[in-house]
């Protein structure tokens, strides 16, 4: 399901005195199946742009198409439903959004409320309280007497239990440990190629976007400024830097050494990994000569 | 020898006193902070890092142990004056709004502690200004991203010049940049001041600025240092869940990768230097 943005702009409390431009003519186009993050610094209208995506704003200029249904400035529109069921959104902290008793139950809400049997999300809650690596003595306890870890999981589960074809992620790791934090990305990657979900990642990590995306968008002051494959992004610091960005870690550091050898390597490396990788194959040709 | 600050003595705390099933969220944890110290405190989700938090400015009170502040055991009478010494700032800063500005939000502690309003509004524009939020100074708080609102949190706790200033996990939702401009603020506090830095956090780099670090785990305290002798720790650290700093990732990478290395760095610049000696320089 193909998403794109065409010249949207957003105002909060149009028409009124209080009327704050949040984001103005985006355009962004998000390909079927891609990893898409979307970077820039507190405030640039990341989130503005993420409620878009699944219609809970709707544009005040400009057209956004989801899949095909169009969400145009001015116009009602019937088939929101259909929408919010395709897009799932893990918004910050979902864990606040938990209510119900059990957390089955509060997995099972979402399917139910679009029409699905009982018996059904039953089943797709359980399928997920175990890919989420959740206890299964969880599932009948109350979410609120989990950890804020283990709460995390079930809010995600509940968005997933919608089955969503495209997965809308705000800042999904904040406030969790380096480990839960690094086993959330693996497990969201994992689905993103598993299912073939486009996915979409709001975040300030530097290093996410670098490891995760095919393709990167940066937000500066409303405006979508750049958009292109993270070795593109990521290859113009000054750039970054007007954005109030900065570099992956990996990418700073492998500048550094590129000083200190006077000598660049082949390609940008974007993790840890390939940095040590590419580091190790040019002192074992260096030996070899 | 600096005056002791916070000290907590055999604390153990529990949520569920009635059911001694569940382990005590914190578990006979002792440890001394000083005047002028920043001290990062660092663990797994659910190892007892808030519950610290909220035992040293009395939202809990320990089952055992004592927790003292300023060298008085902290109790419901002195409670309120302690409070006023510490500036507190948590995660989430929905949580804490309660001005209708950012202005008002910043004020809203120093009214409730009669600070005159010529100094009131003095002190305000200065937080502001430090956290660098002086141009929002009427905007709304619900109208600012996460980031900024935590910066305005902060200026609230530093506007009422307390002695102790607790950050719980309060840079964690903040971009890089906002991150380093409030670390940056917290540095520059403490040179004027003789502030003291509680932080709770898991951003190993905020750990590495620290004087000292204590190590959280399953409610124990597991270990306490200098950044230093706290990382030298290495895989033990990744298997209670936490992550080394960057440099020293990138070191265990590289000997993974048969690169020899003196050691694993804590800093980028030592790496640095180790692979010019040993490797490019010959």
């Amino acid at each position: 399901m193909d998403i794109s943005l065409q010249q949207v702009s957003y105002a909060y409390a149009k028409d009124t005195p209080f009327e704050k431009r949040a984001l103005y003519d985006v355009d962004l186009l998000i390909p079927s199946g891609s990893y898409q993050a979307i970077i820039g610094h507190t405030g640039s209208g990341k989130s503005t742009v993420l409620q878009h995506l699944n219609a809970l704003l709707k544009p005040t200029e400009g057209v956004i198409c989801i899949g095909g249904t169009e969400v145009v400035a001015g116009k009602k529109n019937k088939k929101l439903r259909e929408i919010r069921q395709k897009v799932g959104i893990v918004f910050q902290f979902p864990e606040h959004q938990l209510f119900d008793e059990t957390v089955l139950k509060d997995i099972m809400f979402g399917p139910m409320n679009f029409g699905v049997p009982e018996e059904e999300a039953r089943q797709r809650a359980i399928e997920l309280v175990r890919l989420l690596g959740l206890p299964e003595e969880v599932m009948e306890k109350s979410p609120f007497d989990l950890s804020g870890g283990q709460m995390r999981r079930v809010a995600i589960a509940g968005v997933l239990a919608m089955n969503p074809e495209v997965l809308v992620l705000d800042e999904p790791t904040a406030g969790l440990d380096p480990r839960g934090r690094k086993e959330i990305m693996d497990l969201f990657y994992k689905l993103h190629i598993e299912k073939g979900l486009t996915t979409i990642l709001v975040t300030h990590s530097m290093e996410d976007a670098a490891r995760y995306a095919d393709r990167i968008a940066i937000m500066h002051n409303g405006r979508c400024v750049l958009q292109g494959i993270p070795k593109e992004i990521f290859s113009d610091e000054d750039r970054l830097m007007d954005y109030r960005l900065e570099l992956p870690q990996s990418i700073k550091f492998q500048k550094k050494l590129e000083e200190m050898m006077n000598k660049k390597l082949p390609s940008l490396c974007l993790t840890e990994e390939a940095l040590a990788e590419e580091l190790a194959r040019l002192l074992k040709k260096e030996r070899e000569i | 020898m600096k005056r002791e600050i916070i000290s907590l003595q055999e604390v153990t705390f529990t949520y569920a006193e009635e059911d001694i099933g569940i382990r005590p969220a914190i578990q006979n944890v002792s440890y001394t902070i000083n005047e002028g110290e920043w001290v990062a405190i660092v663990g797994h989700n659910g190892s007892g890092k808030s519950t610290l938090a909220r035992l040293m400015n009395g939202l809990l009170f320990p089952q055992t142990g004592t927790v003292r502040i300023f060298g008085e055991p902290l109790n419901e009478h002195n409670l309120w004056d302690t409070r006023s010494k510490m500036g507190m700032v948590f995660q989430n800063p929905d949580n804490q709004f309660v001005g209708a500005t950012v202005q008002d939000d910043v004020a809203f502690a120093l009214e409730n502690n009669g600070i005159p309003f010529e100094e009131m509004v003095e002190r305000v524009h200065a937080s502001l200004a430090k956290v660098k939020m002086s141009d929002f100074m009427n905007s709304e708080p619900h109208h600012l991203s996460g980031g900024q609102k935590q910066r305005v949190a902060i200026a609230g706790a530093i506007a009422l010049q307390p002695s102790i200033l607790l950050l719980d996990e309060a840079t964690s939702m903040l971009d890089p940049q906002g991150r380093e401009e409030v670390l940056q603020t917290v540095h520059e506090l403490r040179k004027e001041t003789d502030l003291t830095v509680i932080s709770i956090t898991h951003d190993l780099e905020e750990a590495l600025l620290a004087d000292r670090v204590i190590v959280m785990n399953q409610g124990e305290k597991y270990a306490t240092g200098s950044p230093h002798e706290v990382f030298e720790r290495g895989q033990e650290l990744i298997d209670l869940g936490l992550d080394l700093p960057f440099a020293m990732n990138m070191s265990r990478l590289l000997r993974a990768q048969g690169v020899q290395l003196v050691a694993d760095h804590m800093s980028e610049e030592e790496l640095v230097n180790d692979l010019w000696t040993s490797h490019f320089n010959k």
